[in-house]
């Protein structure tokens, strides 16, 4: 099973980035290999429609579950269609917080973000 | 003959757009006013105007046939705006479609037609001679551009003067505003916020080759950011409104300045002449 990340380095040690839509990156992490990848998020600097996008990208890699601090609606509803599973992040490292989620530490993330679209007009 | 169309805008809003487009199609009596700030149109409260027609403005977004689709997701990677997405089944994000077709012809099993959907609403009206046309749209909705293609296209073949009143800011609705405008009139307060905001909607003008003068709004003494950007660049001024408490009123009371007893209503006449003679 494939675990995403949204990270704000290529790194292991990498803080978890705040954002899902616009990270930099994503940690991909297969349960079944134990190996680790990073790829660059396609949606980082879209103009518009990056939950969709990186959700999208997310689901198209194969992962099942996503360890971040928020989303948003629209990243949402694809994540719900994709049938993927999403974990709130503790304080720490993207190593540590994978950690935290093989000892069942994590708890689901039930609050969706309504998103920051169109604020600036 | 068509009629010269003026856009008044401002980079930011509450910089007296509204005031100064308002008066300036009622200066002119025999004229059309068209609200494109779509997502707070306020014109309508100062025209009051007598409403004649109605119209619904919609916009196309697709509606896939689950039975036909193949899963192939080719509308997913062609959507430039990701209105479109698949999971399990595809997901459609109507806000987000730019309504621009393009899913529908390249889906390879033709299941995806568009339909129909209401974003908006234009009313077409008058007061005292001014044609009225307003634009608003539905709660919820992302973007007032279609509202706007609307109403712009509802004055296409206009003989009199219009005025258009803009969305603040630079973004897509103002430039969908502007496109079809002989003049653009640019509103900034005296601050240094609003000479930033006026640098901002100066370069959108220049970018669409649009003549363009300045109307400096809330002068008062001390030294105004906004006229000595115009100063540095070259840009006219082509009024300065006074920080009046006596105008601040009216315009709280929804009172068009040059249509009541307003002392210094000869400044927006003497705008109108001025844009007039810069439209040419």
């Amino acid at each position: 099973m494939k675990i995403a990340i949204p990270v704000n380095e290529s790194d292991m040690k990498s803080e978890v980035c705040p954002s899902f839509g616009r990270a930099p990156y994503f940690l991909l992490y297969d349960t079944s290999t134990k190996e680790s990848i990073f790829i660059e998020n396609p949606a980082a600097n879209s103009p518009g429609g990056a939950g969709i996008q990186a959700a999208q990208t997310l689901i198209d890699q194969g992962v099942k579950v996503i360890i971040a601090p928020r989303y948003g609606e629209n990243a949402a509803k694809v994540l719900i269609d994709g049938e993927v599973k999403v974990y709130k992040n503790l304080p720490g490292s993207a190593e540590s917080n994978l950690a935290a989620y093989q000892d069942n530490r994590l708890e689901y993330l039930a609050d969706i973000h309504p998103g920051f679209h169109h604020h600036g007009r | 003959m068509a009629g010269k169309k003026i856009a008044v805008l401002s980079g930011k809003g509450g910089t007296g757009k509204t005031l100064v487009a308002v008066n300036l199609a009622a200066a002119a009596k025999n004229s059309c006013y068209v609200d494109c700030d779509v997502e707070a149109p306020d014109g309508k409260l100062f025209f009051r105007p007598e409403i004649a027609e109605t119209k619904e403005v919609c916009v196309l977004v697709p509606r896939i046939d689950l039975s036909e689709c193949t899963a192939c997701k080719v509308c997913v990677e062609f959507c430039r705006f990701h209105a479109l997405a698949f999971g399990k089944k595809p997901v459609v994000f109507d806000e987000v479609c730019h309504s621009c077709g393009g899913c529908a012809l390249v889906c390879p099993q033709k299941a995806i037609k568009e339909t129909a959907r209401i974003v908006g609403m234009i009313e077409k009206g008058v007061s005292e001679g001014v044609q009225t046309f307003c634009g608003s749209m539905n709660m919820g909705e992302a973007t007032g551009v279609s509202v706007i293609r609307q109403l712009m296209d509802s004055v296409k073949n206009e003989t009199r003067l219009t005025v258009i009143d803009c969305p603040p800011g630079s973004a897509c609705s103002v430039m969908e505003s502007i496109r079809e405008a002989d003049y653009c009139v640019l509103v900034a307060e005296p601050t240094v916020f609003g000479a930033h905001n006026l640098a901002m909607v100066y370069e959108l003008a220049l970018l669409f080759k649009k003549p363009c003068g300045v109307v400096l709004n809330k002068c008062g003494d001390g030294n105004n950011p906004s006229r000595e950007f115009c100063l540095q660049n070259g840009i006219g001024i082509l009024a300065e409104i006074p920080f009046d408490s006596a105008l601040g009123k009216l315009n709280s009371e929804g009172k068009i300045a040059v249509r009541v007893d307003y002392p210094k209503k000869e400044l927006f006449f003497a705008l109108l002449a001025r844009v007039r003679e810069a439209a040419e």
